[in-house]
């Protein structure tokens, strides 16, 4: 390739300049909008798969090896010691990393959203569980939960334990399966677009198809005459994709704001960070490289059936 | 200029059938000599502007050999092929002009195509029209431009970029007599500056303007003189009998 960079520096005035030599090689009508419109679903569709992923991410680097121990104990004085008895318990094992007991003011702020201010005031107040999160090392299988459950009932009676990633494994099956859907309909938005540009790239084919022909018989190369194809298409397909980036991404973050707004420590961790961000804004670059890639091939396509 | 010491162009036994049908051109061989003007003459039908898209490679033909600037043009790839035409200079029978170009633009087509820079373009385009007469039409597209004027353009595109062999398709069809001769004086201009010239004309007049022309005549696909005259045209020699009539 590197012998036809002559022909290429040549070929930036061949055909520009002055309107152009191809008429209507620019995706006239709605298809700058068509592109827009895919790059903005596609931005969607995979900013919501990198989300997820995230959120999967976080919410698995959290609750591995982590299980919850609860104290349901009606007794406010019984319940604090039972408390400290499984906090000992578990602080002296081997096998557990940490051991935290979760604050009161803490639970309660946790829980007011649900029961109101003054569930957690005075004696009458509804009973709340002791929470303690604990950390295992390594994962926690149903052996080392049982046998956990055994040594700390024999001291702390009212004490219940849950493994957390056991009660999430449906959560990571959904969001896995959302994941997918993602991937898929990125998948099909790439070969929609890609359709929608070469059914463009033929039309304009068809209507430059006696100044292709000139151009040939009079000595240009089918790079030459692809090029410029691909050059005119690029144009289209850069506007589209940009407006698209923008649409999509204006949408995502609109998303990203409410969901943040939830509060919720779960979809917290759904955020993108700036790698998922560069990945989103290669998008429109790839609807370029498609456009142009389909463009050119087309032409070749046509253009290897003239002499 | 080597490698063609046989000739500039050179046929041999070259036949061209369109699909399936009988054979348009059958059995064509002649030697084209660098800085000749030929002429190709014959009925309509007779098969000039089949030998001449073989000649401007457009077309492959069904068998036979052709050589041109000393290089078989028939097994080279078709990549091959651009940097032959550039060396060539076309007038189409239908002009095939861009419509949606200018005249000028037309007419810088081919120095374009090969990378002439643009500074060296707009002088040698406007001198150009200045010549064929269309210097105020410069700015006019083709459909703007009477049949005569489109075929005006239409030779200045063929000969702006100095080729080595101008090919022209019935150049004079649409013009009136003194422009037609006022064309073949360009023509001669080009050819003395050691262009070679074939002409496909099926008007017997035009062959009278060229003194020193050669002519071959075609005649239902066949050369009409497969004895070898018009094979090898020996230069004054080659005259042929209408010409001296
Ligand atoms: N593209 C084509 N397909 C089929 N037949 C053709 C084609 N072009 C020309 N012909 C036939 O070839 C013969 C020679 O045509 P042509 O070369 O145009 O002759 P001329 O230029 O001398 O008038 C005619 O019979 C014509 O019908
Ligand atoms: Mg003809």
């Amino acid at each position: 390739m590197a012998s036809l960079s002559p022909i290429r520096r040549k070929q930036t005035r061949f055909g520009g300049g002055r309107g152009g030599l191809l008429q209507q090689a620019r995706l006239t009508g709605p298809m700058p909008w068509v592109i827009a419109i895919m790059v903005a679903l596609t931005v969607m569709a995979a900013a919501a798969g990198l989300a997820l992923d995230n959120l999967a991410d976080n919410a698995r680097a959290e609750i591995s090896g982590g299980l919850t121990v609860q104290v349901v104990e009606g007794g406010p004085a019984e319940r604090e010691r039972q408390a400290e008895v499984a906090v000992a318990l578990l602080t002296n094992r081997e096998d557990i990393a940490e051991v935290r007991r979760v604050p009161d003011a803490e639970l309660a702020a946790l829980i007011d959203p649900w029961l109101g201010e003054a569930a957690g005031a005075g004696d009458e107040a509804i009973p709340i569980p002791a929470l303690i999160d604990v950390r295992f090392r390594g994962p926690v299988t149903d052996r080392r939960l049982v046998e956990l459950r055994d040594a700390l009932l024999a001291s702390v009676p009212s004490a219940r334990i849950d493994a957390q990633a056991g009660w999430l494994a449906p959560v990571f099956q959904a969001i896995a399966s959302l994941q997918w859907l993602a991937v898929g309909l990125v998948v099909l938005l790439a070969a929609t677009s890609a359709a929608a540009v070469w059914l463009a790239a033929r039309s304009a084919l068809g209507s430059n198809r006696d100044t292709i022909e000139i151009v040939h018989l009079l000595g240009g190369t089918d790079r030459q005459i692809a090029r410029l194809f691909e050059r005119s298409i690029a144009v289209d397909a850069v506007i589209g994709g940009a407006v698209g980036l923008l649409l999509g991404a204006g949408a995502v973050i609109l998303l990203g704001r409410q969901f943040a707004a939830l509060g919720s420590g779960m979809v917290a961790g759904g955020g993108l960070d700036l790698a998922d961000w560069l990945a989103v804004g290669a998008i429109p670059l790839a609807a370029v490289a498609i456009a142009m890639l389909t463009a050119r091939l087309t032409v070749l396509g046509a253009l290897r059936r003239m002499l | 200029m080597s490698g063609t010491e046989g000739g500039i162009v050179q046929f041999d036994n070259v036949g061209l059938r369109y699909g399936t049908d009988r054979e348009v051109l059958s059995d064509i061989s002649f030697t084209l000599h660098p800085g000749s003007f030929y002429f190709l003459t014959g009925a309509s039908g007779a098969g000039k502007t089949s030998l001449l898209r073989l000649l401007y490679l457009a077309q492959r033909p069904s068998r036979g050999m052709i050589r041109m600037f000393g290089t078989d043009v028939i097994t080279l790839p078709r990549r091959a092929l651009p940097e032959y035409r550039r060396r060539l200079g076309t007038v189409f029978q239908d002009f095939r002009l861009v419509s949606h170009l200018s005249a000028f633009d037309n007419v810088a087509l081919p120095l374009r195509v090969s990378g002439v820079p643009e500074s060296g373009i707009r002088k040698a385009v406007a001198d150009m029209l200045e010549w064929v007469g269309l210097a105020h039409r410069a700015d006019a597209r083709p459909p703007t431009l009477s049949g005569g004027e489109q075929q005006r353009v239409a030779i200045a595109r063929a000969v702006i970029a100095r080729p080595e062999v101008l090919v022209a398709d019935e150049p004079t069809g649409n013009v009136d007599p003194d422009m037609a001769l006022k064309l073949l004086r360009l023509f001669q201009a080009l050819n003395r500056l050691g262009t070679t010239v074939v002409v496909a004309t099926h008007d017997v007049h035009l062959l009278k303007k060229v003194p020193d022309s050669l002519i071959m005549r075609l005649d239902k696909g066949r050369l009409s003189d497969p004895t070898g005259a018009l094979r090898y045209p020996p230069r004054p020699a080659a005259r042929s009998a209408e010409e001296r009539a």
